[in-house]
């Protein structure tokens, strides 16, 4: 009895060093990416990465039309995929939380929320540049944008599902219509909810390459004009786009010291840029989901 | 078509604020704006609904018509050749589905029992206040760039495993019959098992934090009679916890592998985009995921375009079966518990 006792108590303590060192060797990665990224990036960082254009190799630059790209692809993206987003997750929870609609819509939406990027990146391709004869902004967001959705959608929807329906009640009792009770009742008390999903789909678009290298494609120089703002806004955004993910992917793959380093560096803001996000996010649903 | 009590009720709805309307004929007017607000609202959000099923259908036909042109003219060859020669346009896609499969089979060999491993330490033996540190920083690997992944497997992952694990498995297994085909080779550092293995890092997230939710839906009182009986952790894990999650891990390592098949910047970096089927792990090799990023912008002509979308469109059904058959199992969980 003893010693089939002894064994099993063997076996115990192996799985449980077994599971320690596996918890290490994840948190061992997490450690190693971002000491190398720190490392490799930080001594990169200088103001001038943020005030001058990609350099032809060889000589110094920035990343500023990188940076600029990637900021106004993801919010031109988060403008167009947010309100669909929303309305779409608004009929599941609030209007045909059980008819059949919604579940084919969550189904599909749940198989487009892991879908390979790259194969939208395709699909904006055929629908978009080709039509249209050439590479654009705009297909870029709308890419990125197609993205968006479904994590919006799956959090609009868990977070309106999560209101109670007193308050939808008591809503209704005093004759207020249906789509002011979701405005201003609903959506109210699910907003930090929403907010968190919003902040999640920038996280995961921020860093998103494969959809952007044939719809945005690269531009080296400046997209955007600054002299004419509006007009030539528009105009830039049927022009190919730089954009920080694009740029970092073509740099670190050419063989020129300068430009790996600058990738490098690239890699080092987008990084934390995505990591604070989804920090950010993760803190603002902790803090206010209705239960 | 409001029946006439109500009315007195929206009335209470208007002085509220809502809608400020002080005449009665202004007040039926706000009442028939009301009316039409609402049913608008309704259909947008409706329609809202029924753009997410047009941009999978958009997904699949602009995907079928875009490889209609290669599926025509090699036929079912395209699934079953090796060729890929983009100066006799003659396309094969056997080369890259065989990578994207052997790549993703790596990853989940190593991502698998690791996951399993992480979420039983963080279920049963992490103290409580170190759960919520050490599972955030699990998800954060989640949340890193795919092309950081890349470029870090290229500059250092890649010259590590060069001079440590390459020379390493040659040395081990290059006497062993049918292992040294499969580890034969000069050791390049880049190639099919460097791919597989970061994939695995990049999976395991996935894998961990749907087990750990699963396991914490085990009914604790199940946990406790075991305990009870003077099971150890493991028996308990072993014999209560994993029988009872068995179908959620499951559907947790299928979205795990949805994300191996389908990702592409990681793997673009660290494969050698190799047209050719190796027995050997270690040789360089391509995915269907990396072929498209490294050769759509600089294919020429319609044949080689229409190649690289059909391509797109056979790892589309691959990952959609993979999708639909793990979100199939989590939600036969999620009735379980809910």
């Amino acid at each position: 009895m003893a010693t089939l006792y002894a064994a099993r108590r063997r076996k115990n303590s192996a799985t449980m060093v077994l599971s320690l060192a596996a918890t290490a060797f994840g948190l061992g990665w997490l450690v190693l990416i971002l000491g190398v990224l720190l490392y490799e990036g930080f001594s990169g960082l200088s103001l001038a990465v943020f005030t001058e254009m990609t350099p032809p190799p060889g000589s110094t630059g920035g990343l500023l039309n990188a940076i600029m790209g990637s900021l106004v692809l993801t919010a031109l993206a988060v403008l167009i995929g947010t309100p669909i987003g929303i309305l779409a997750g608004t009929y599941m929870a609030e209007y045909g939380r059980h008819d059949r609609l919604t579940s084919v819509v969550r189904f599909i939406n749940d198989i487009l929320l892991s879908a390979p990027s790259i194969v939208i990146g395709l699909f904006i391709y055929e629908v978009m540049v080709y039509p249209m004869g050439h590479f654009s902004g705009w297909a870029g967001s709308v890419a990125l944008a197609v993205i968006v959705i479904p994590v919006v959608v799956r959090t609009t929807e868990d977070m309106l599902t999560l209101v109670p329906d007193t308050l939808r009640e008591a809503a209704a009792s005093i004759g207020l219509p249906r789509s002011l009770m979701i405005i201003r009742i609903a959506y109210r008390a699910a907003k930090a909810g929403m907010v968190t999903g919003v902040l999640l789909a920038v996280a995961r678009i921020s860093g998103e390459t494969a959809p952007l290298l044939f719809t945005a494609l690269n531009n080296q120089f400046w997209s955007l004009d600054s002299k004419a703002p509006l007009s030539s806004f528009a105009e830039s955004l049927n022009s190919p786009m730089a954009s920080l993910p694009v740029v970092i992917f073509q740099f670190a793959l050419s063989p020129y010291k300068d430009w790996q380093q600058l990738a490098w560096t690239g890699a080092l803001i987008i990084t934390f840029a995505v990591l604070t996000l989804s920090v950010t996010a993760r803190f603002f649903a902790r803090t206010r989901v209705p239960k | 078509m409001q029946p006439a009590g109500r009315r007195d009720v929206v009335d209470l709805a208007l002085q509220v604020g809502a809608v400020r309307a002080s005449e009665a004929v202004s007040r039926s007017q706000a009442l028939a704006r009301l009316r039409i607000g609402d049913v608008a609202f309704r259909h947008l959000t409706r329609a809202a609904a029924v753009t997410v099923l047009l941009i999978l259908s958009g997904v699949i036909l602009s995907l079928i018509v875009g490889s209609l042109p290669a599926l025509r003219q090699f036929g079912f060859g395209f699934l079953v050749s090796e060729r890929w020669n983009p100066v006799t346009e003659n396309f094969g896609a056997i080369a890259p589905i065989y990578g994207t499969i052997v790549t993703s089979f790596i990853a989940m060999l190593i991502a698998v029992p690791v996951g399993l491993m992480i979420a039983m330490f963080l279920t049963e033996l992490c103290p409580q206040w170190l759960r919520r540190p050490i599972g955030t920083a699990i998800e954060l690997l989640a949340g890193i760039p795919s092309i950081i992944y890349g470029i870090w497997g290229l500059f250092v992952f890649a010259p590590f495993l060069q001079d440590t694990l390459q020379p390493f498995l040659i040395a081990v297994f290059g006497e062993i019959p049918v292992l040294s085909s499969l580890f034969a080779g000069p050791p390049y550092g880049i190639g099919t098992l460097t791919a597989g293995l970061i994939l695995a890092i990049m999976v395991l997230p996935f894998i961990t934090s749907i087990s750990r939710d699963v396991f914490d839906a085990v009914p604790p009182v199940l946990k406790e009679a075991a305990y009870g009986l003077g099971c150890t952790t493991w028996e308990v894990v072993r014999y209560v916890v994993l029988p009872y999650a068995r179908v959620g891990v499951i559907g947790g390592v299928m979205l795990g592998l949805g994300r191996a098949l389908g990702e592409t910047m990681a793997v673009t970096f660290v494969i050698g985009n190799a047209h050719k089927i190796s027995a050997s792990v270690l040789a360089p090799g391509t995915t269907i995921s990396a072929t498209i990023a490294n050769e759509f912008t600089e294919a020429v002509g319609d044949l080689y375009t229409s190649s690289l979308i059909a391509l797109g469109l056979i790892l589309f059904v691959i990952t959609f079966i993979v999708l639909a058959a793990a979100r199939y199992l989590l939600s036969r969980i999620n009735k379980r518990i809910g």
